[in-house]
């Protein structure tokens, strides 16, 4: 949403995203998707040359995309097994949203289906 | 391999986003790069909920606290000379420590520095821009597509930047 109102005003965007469904989704100008669990946006905590090689990729997805809604995939891997790096990123506490939907997620997640089928 | 954007999600959490029905509004907006990246100034936006300890408060966690379904829509300025250690976050969404373990993971400051260094890039603006990713339940954006996403593009354009990186958690 912010890289579509920034690019609006005239600025050029380039957005690292885990989540390349959303990106598509909204319509970001320039993405590159990266599989990396959530909140290690631009890759390992302290891996300097992990990070430099996502920001080099941004640069070259700046100088070489050519239509808005660019979505380049990222071929960098997280080491960590995934159940391990699955719970790290998560808050130790629920977020409040999820604390409140969570017994009723299944509930709502049924009634959406029923209402996209219709 | 395209990335996998459920991956690291609960699996309810991804059969809920995967019922989501929605197209882009087109067109998508488009700025051409107006110069080779070698001479523009970037500015960094984050939606991580980062901010500077001392001179700004934190996002407005208590009151998403008591009400779950609204999400601080504000922005928090970080001067991009600031020492690493003086940030911190309030996002009730990922888990911080990690995040605070090496900041650049979602404000690159010491890369953008390096690769201004290396003449990569032209420069980097005096200040970032944090927001905080949740925008509520059902999610609205539309403080930051009218109120406070303009405000910060015409921040970044008065301190002369052309190139702009999101990072979302």
């Amino acid at each position: 949403m912010l890289a579509r109102t920034l690019e609006d005003a005239g600025l050029s965007t380039i957005l690292v995203t885990m989540m390349p469904f959303w990106a598509e989704k909204i319509g970001v100008p320039r993405t590159l998707a990266v599989e990396f669990p959530f909140g290690q946006t631009l890759g390992r905590a302290h891996d300097a040359a992990q990070q430099m090689r996502v920001l080099r990729q941004c640069l070259g997805i700046l100088t070489h995309a050519d239509r808005p809604g660019e979505i380049v995939h990222s071929s960098e891997s997280w080491p960590q097994p995934l159940e391990e790096a699955q719970k790290l990123w998560q808050p130790r506490q629920p977020s409040p949203i999820i604390a409140e939907l969570g017994p009723h997620i299944r509930e709502i997640l049924r009634e959406r289906r029923r209402r996209n089928a219709e | 391999m395209p990335v996998d954007s459920f991956r690291y999600l609960p699996r309810i959490i991804a059969a809920f986003y995967k019922a989501t029905e929605r197209e882009p509004e087109l067109p998508i907006p488009w700025t051409p790069l107006p110069r080779p990246v070698e001479e523009c100034i970037f500015g960094l936006v984050t939606s991580g909920g980062l901010y500077h300890s001392g001179s700004e408060p934190p996002f407005d966690i208590e009151r998403e606290r008591k009400e779950p379904t609204w999400g601080d829509p504000t922005f928090r300025t970080i001067p991009t000379d600031v020492d690493l250690h003086e940030i911190r976050i309030s996002h009730l969404h990922i888990n911080q420590e990690m995040v605070l373990e090496d900041i650049n993971v979602l404000l690159p400051i010491d890369r953008m520095r390096e690769l201004v260094r290396a003449e990569e890039i032209g420069g980097l603006a005096e200040f970032a821009y944090s927001f905080m990713g949740f925008q509520g339940y059902p999610p609205d954006a539309s403080a930051w597509r009218e109120v406070y996403g303009p405000h910060v593009a015409d921040r970044l354009l008065s301190e002369g930047v052309q190139c702009v990186l999101l990072t979302p958690t």
